[in-house]
């Protein structure tokens, strides 16, 4: 593959689509799938085919639009959105390219939702087919590695990382351009670079719909990586939940590999690079660095004491660097732009976009990337659309069971790295839950304990006894048994944790407890006190609920 | 220097060892390759039963107390036959917020079953799980690998009702 060939491809393809004068995309990412988008594509299909016009009109699956909870989402070349489409309605879709839209299915477009987003790492999700190489190239996929390859050298690229400012996107945010810097100055006869797609944070679905909505820009932002650190070899370890991101995955290295953007001397360089897949098998704590080095060398999930750090010693003692999904993702615009473009966007300390997975007890739940800096009342009460049923909002959760969750008095607060780690809880790896007065914290923070409780991997005691003992006095705290001297316990306990623990899951496995504690304390009051669930939750025996 | 270990035979005739085979070939017979051959073993057989945790040890070359710490590690692998359907209840944040626990209490009560664990006609087998990522949908059961979003207790009862009494 050289750059030539690169261009003959993309232009190929431009011709290719300049053919049709109509489209119809259609969501074929998870969440419309698992609505049936599937059998609405095929009867689009079978409808263009039917009239004949399958010359002029292209009906293509394209990844996530972003609005999950309207799905499955159909958009045209008319420039219209239609939501909620059954396969019943392709007929009227097509009659609508050339004239009317259908009032009855059209998703307003013009709604915070979609205007208050920037897309950098979805740019081109919902825009093209996930499955073919050609369609990533036209939109300039690829170029970027070519730019780095033939015009940059490895020191450029990484100050190039370094300038943009970008920071882990997988929860703690650390620098990516030091982390690079490190692996590459690091001395092993192999290095390794491994693609954390272990996405394990319950509500969080960012790192899938990247995966399965455009593989290969994560393919293009590790082979950046790979170039800039001197690697030659590298895993994306994935989740085994995630069966349609593996199989799009599998096809984007198979066809990056038959173009030759895989493999021996890519673009005629000295350079060569080789991904496999790695599953995931169900752990969340190998989500943790070491663990999931450990679990890519095929052994039990459990992190070990760092010092020394992967970027020294890491996958077979060898220097590793391990990077987000979402890091990745964002490494090929970086590169084509330059780091001066991405560091204009956000906040001093936390550049760029950050894709956050909004769900929970909101209008608009689905997949959103916003500038950092947002405020969290604009992602709640504008893009979020606010509390449906005329609720109150209580609390939004990020970071998911390593996170807190925030009160209202938290809405107006920014949301970047730095600010969320001040208000008790952290970025994570972009789960968003909002819950309204239905909710009950103490609940809450019991589920995220139980979590912790069975996640643990029983390797340091203050994590596998302490999130038991935790466990155990939420459980009181919710069936109202609980004492005054409980509490204090809780407290103690959450400083035991935070403190002795060996790896980031028992570290900030106290989190919710901590910033519920603060943030809802007349709520434990009223458990323990006045033995009642003020959200009326707790206290219900199992079984005899709904 | 490895000295020389004669290739382990398959437990039995069953052509799926071949499959299991090939994986332990593509890994290079190395014990880096065990969660990938527990998948494919998982995969063709539906479940890890003890020769089979005992020929993939033999094969790697790993200790047998190795492949089982692995095995029964990751929760992904289950060392039991699942039954004819499996019904699984997102456990996630979003579906927890959304009436998951509510779901779960009526599914174990009309099945008698805890999670994990498969009806004593081997009909259903019911499973939590720690997020599908359909946040967007919640709360999602899936039903014999095919995800159902935004699930009522009526509409999962009245599913399973189907498989029951088929």
């Amino acid at each position: 593959m050289t750059p030539e060939e690169l261009e003959q491809i993309a232009e190929d393809e431009r011709a290719e689509r300049s053919r049709y004068t109509e489209r119809i995309h259609v969501c074929v990412a998870a969440g419309c799938l698992s609505c049936q988008s599937q059998s609405v594509k095929d009867a689009l299909d079978q409808e263009v085919t039917k009239r004949g016009t399958k010359d002029r009109c292209q009906v293509k699956g394209v990844g996530c639009m972003g609005l999950c909870s309207e799905g499955p989402l159909v958009s045209t070349s008319a420039g219209v959105l239609y939501k909620k489409v059954e396969a019943a309605d392709s007929p009227a879709i097509v009659d609508s390219l050339a004239g009317e839209a259908v009032s009855r299915l059209v998703c307003a477009t013009d709604v915070p939702f979609f205007q208050r987003q920037k897309k950098i790492v979805l740019e081109n999700s919902g825009n093209i087919d996930p499955e073919r190489i050609e369609d990533y190239i036209a939109a300039d996929g690829y170029s970027a590695l070519i730019k780095a390859l033939t015009e940059m050298s490895q020191r450029e690229v990484i100050d190039e990382v370094t300038k943009s400012g970008l920071r882990g996107r997988g929860g703690a945010g650390y620098p990516t351009g030091l982390k690079w810097s490190t692996v590459s100055k690091s001395v092993g006869t192999q290095k390794y670079v491994i693609c954390n797609a272990d996405e394990g944070d319950p509500g969080a679905f960012m790192d899938r719909s990247v995966l399965e909505s455009d593989p290969h820009r994560v393919l293009e932002g590790m082979l950046i990586a790979g170039y800039a650190v001197g690697a030659t070899e590298a895993y994306i370890y994935v989740r085994a939940e995630y069966p349609l991101a593996i199989k799009r995955l599998r096809n984007a290295i198979r066809q990056a590999e038959r173009v030759g953007l895989l493999g021996a001397s890519i673009c005629g360089t000295r350079f060569s690079f080789r991904v496999d897949l790695r599953l995931g098998a169900g752990a969340f704590v190998c989500g943790e660095e070491t663990a999931l080095i450990a679990s890519v060398e095929g052994k039990r999930g459990t992190p070990r004491p760092r010092p020394p750090y992967p970027a020294m010693e890491g996958l077979f003692g060898q220097p590793t660097l391990i990077n987000n999904v979402e890091t990745f993702a964002n490494i090929a615009p970086i590169i084509r732009n330059g780091g001066a473009w991405y560091a204009q966007i956000g906040t001093e300390k936390s550049k760029g976009t950050k894709v956050f997975a909004l769900a929970g007890r909101v209008e608009n739940t689905g997949l959103v990337e916003v500038p950092m800096g947002i405020s969290l009342r604009e992602m709640v009460f504008e893009i979020g659309g606010g509390i449906p049923e005329g609720r109150q909002f209580k609390a939004v959760q990020t970071g998911g069971p390593s996170g807190g969750c925030l009160p209202s008095t938290c809405l107006d607060m920014p949301v970047d790295y730095e600010s969320l780690a001040k208000a008790g809880s952290i970025m994570g790896s972009g789960g968003m839950i909002v819950m309204d007065e239905s909710s009950c914290m103490v609940d809450v923070a019991k589920y995220f304990m139980d979590f912790c409780m069975t996640e643990s991997c029983g390797k340091c005691i203050p994590c596998r006894v302490g999130t038991y003992q935790m466990h155990r006095i939420l459980t009181a705290v919710s069936q109202m048994t609980a004492t005054q001297q409980d509490l204090k316990m809780l407290a103690d306990l959450c400083d035991l944790l935070k403190h002795t623990s060996l790896c980031g899951l028992g570290q900030s496995a106290p989190n919710p407890v901590v910033s519920t504690l603060k943030s809802f304390a007349e709520e434990y009051k009223a458990h323990i006190e006045e033995h009642k669930c003020p959200a009326g939750v707790c206290g219900r025996q199992e079984g005899e609920s709904a | 220097m490895a000295s020389y270990v004669a290739k382990p035979v398959p437990p039995n005739q069953d052509k799926r060892w071949k499959l299991v085979d090939a994986t332990i070939r593509r890994q290079g017979q190395q014990s880096r390759g065990l969660i990938e051959t527990l998948h494919t073993v998982q995969e063709v057989f539906g479940y890890l039963d003890g020769q089979a945790l005992r020929y993939v040890a033999m094969s790697l070359r790993v200790p047998l107390s190795r492949a089982y710490g692995v095995a029964t590690f990751y929760h992904f692998f289950t060392l039991k036959p699942a039954g004819e359907h499996t019904c699984v209840i997102c456990m996630g944040t979003a579906c927890y917020i959304k009436g998951a626990p509510q779901l779960l209490d009526a599914v174990q009560k009309d099945l008698g079953i805890h999670p994990g664990e498969t009806t004593s006609d081997k009909k259903v087998s019911l499973l939590t799980a720690r997020c599908l990522g359909s946040c967007g949908l919640a709360p999602a059961v899936v039903y014999d690998q095919e995800v159902a979003g935004k699930v009522s207790t009526a509409a999962v009862r009245e599913h399973l009702r189907k498989w029951t009494h088929a």
